[in-house]
């Protein structure tokens, strides 16, 4: 009886301790290790080719591609911009770049255009495929001319969540953010097509991103800028994306 | 080196059977976590929809998972942290029993040793609670279920849970087409996960029934778990 006590004692004693290991800055860092070895793994693996993400035939395309997290923007001026079918709609390009601007939607649909057949995979574990239509977003960095200070490209987004209790309620937008690796990859585009037809709303309406090697949350949606940064420690809460801020999330979604 | 007598368990293969358990065991709760996050399974590449899954699994309670609340950003934590600790503890146990000669010697069943009538008589043997008799080191049945799992379940977990990297699947394409698609592979890793599961208990009732003392004890020292019993040690 004593030894089976003691089993389930040390039992819960390594559940709980599993969890206060989770919370540890130790942990944190260890975890951030990990991610790299993944990361470099993963581009070690491709074999010094630049890996691209499958592509599909327009057969692969699901039915429905699902909406998940913000399936609109709550304010007045998306929904006017909604109602005139988004022609006013601006991208704005800035931060350590020598040509710093706006886009508008003609802008962005004047630019040599890539199509692309490609599975969306949430981090819950869902996949939908969709095709994809809009520039590279390597055409526009090279347009804006990124200085070599730059390390990393944070989209802007109009969505956000409401957080925080009743005493703090506070609006927390949404943005991601990666590394111009990933920035300047063939399949990383600036999307306003969904299966030929403009982006509907659910999905990011009028521009989101698609960044093919990693999962959904790092696919922001109803952008609105594009910023190049040396460091993301000054950015928002300072880890990369609303999710990384908000919910510990790992900005390498290619896990 | 040590002149002494060879040992039952090589120094390699006791480190890796601990690393091993302490990697499976986080990987199981922290992936029945993740699990929760969406209970569908769907065979193909593709699925998000009731309609398309061929399982809904259940719920899994606090108390079964890592950490014991939901949390789909810190179980991952876990899982991202420990699938490296599995993927390269089980590589370099192979690569040591691979050249020690533990994988070929201890093992891999004999050809004599498949035959149906010499499963039928370690059936009966395991049946009747010995668990000591077969040629070498462990008897057929052993030989079959640490193989399957070494060579057959490990890697499966670890190639599908490959597939399930966007990352890692831009290197290696290939490999989600091996396995029927992302969503057929996100299945296998289920199922495997709970035949895993299956052998982790079957093990630990064994190792209780043939003498949890000695054979713990020759998991850690190496000594021959048969020059001892429970009641002596």
């Amino acid at each position: 009886m004593q030894r089976r006590n003691f089993l389930v004692a040390a039992g819960a004693a390594f559940v709980a301790g599993c969890s206060e290991i989770g919370d540890s800055q130790w942990f944190g860092k260890l975890v951030e290790g990990a991610q790299g070895w993944h990361r470099g793994l993963h581009r070690a693996l491709g074999g010094g080719r630049i890996t691209m993400a499958p592509e599909y035939d327009r057969s692969a395309i699901s039915p429905f591609f699902r909406g998940n997290g913000n399936q609109t923007v709550d304010t007045d001026e998306y929904r006017a911009a909604e109602a005139e079918g988004f022609a006013n709609w601006r991208l704005s390009v800035s931060g350590l770049v020598d040509n710093p601007g706006t886009l508008s939607m003609e802008d962005i649909r004047a630019l040599p255009q890539r199509t692309q057949v490609t599975r969306h995979d949430c981090v819950e574990g869902w996949s939908a495929t969709g095709e994809w239509t809009g520039p590279q977003l390597s055409t526009i960095l090279e347009a804006a001319r990124v200085q070599p200070e730059a390390n990393f490209i944070v989209f802007r987004c109009a969505d956000f969540f409401m957080r925080g209790g009743p005493d703090n309620r506070r609006r927390v937008d949404y943005y991601e953010s990666c590394d111009l690796d990933d920035a300047m990859h063939p399949q990383t585009i600036i999307a306003h097509q969904l299966n030929g037809e403009p982006l509907p709303t659910r999905n990011g309406a009028p521009l989101r991103l698609r960044i093919e090697r990693q999962l959904g949350y790092k696919h922001a949606k109803y952008l609105t800028g594009i910023e190049a940064v040396a460091s993301l420690d000054d950015v928002n809460g300072g880890k990369g994306g609303y999710w990384e801020d908000i919910a510990g999330y790992q900005w390498y979604a290619g896990i | 080196m040590s002149k002494g007598p060879r040992k039952h368990h090589a120094l390699s293969t006791r480190i890796w059977h601990w690393v091993n358990a302490i990697s499976l065991i986080i990987l199981f709760m922290s992936g029945l976590n993740i699990s929760n996050a969406h209970r569908r399974l769907y065979w193909g590449n593709d699925g998000f929809a009731a309609a398309d899954a061929w399982l809904e699994v259940p719920r899994f309670p606090g108390w079964m998972t890592i950490p014991d609340y939901y949390s789909l950003a810190a179980a991952r934590d876990w899982h991202v942290l420990f699938s490296l600790v599995l993927g390269f503890g089980l590589l370099a146990f192979m690569v040591f029993a691979l050249i020690n000669g533990h994988l070929v010697r201890d093992i891999f069943a004999r050809a004599r040793e498949w035959r149906p009538a010499n499963l039928w008589i370690d059936i009966k043997e395991h049946a009747k609670l010995n668990f000591e008799h077969g040629e070498g080191k462990y008897n057929v049945l052993q030989k079959i279920s640490y193989a399957a799992v070494i060579l057959i379940m490990l890697p499966l977990m670890i190639f599908t849970g490959m597939v399930m990297s966007p990352g890692m699947e831009a290197a290696w394409p290939w490999m989600t087409d091996l396995f029927g698609g992302r969503q057929s592979a996100r299945s296998l890793h289920f199922i495997t996960a709970w035949l895993l599961f299956g052998f982790f208990m079957v093990h630990i009732v064994l190792v209780l029934l043939a003498g949890p003392i000695r054979h713990i004890r020759s998991m850690i020292t190496g000594n021959d778990p048969r020059e001892t019993s429970d009641a002596e040690a």
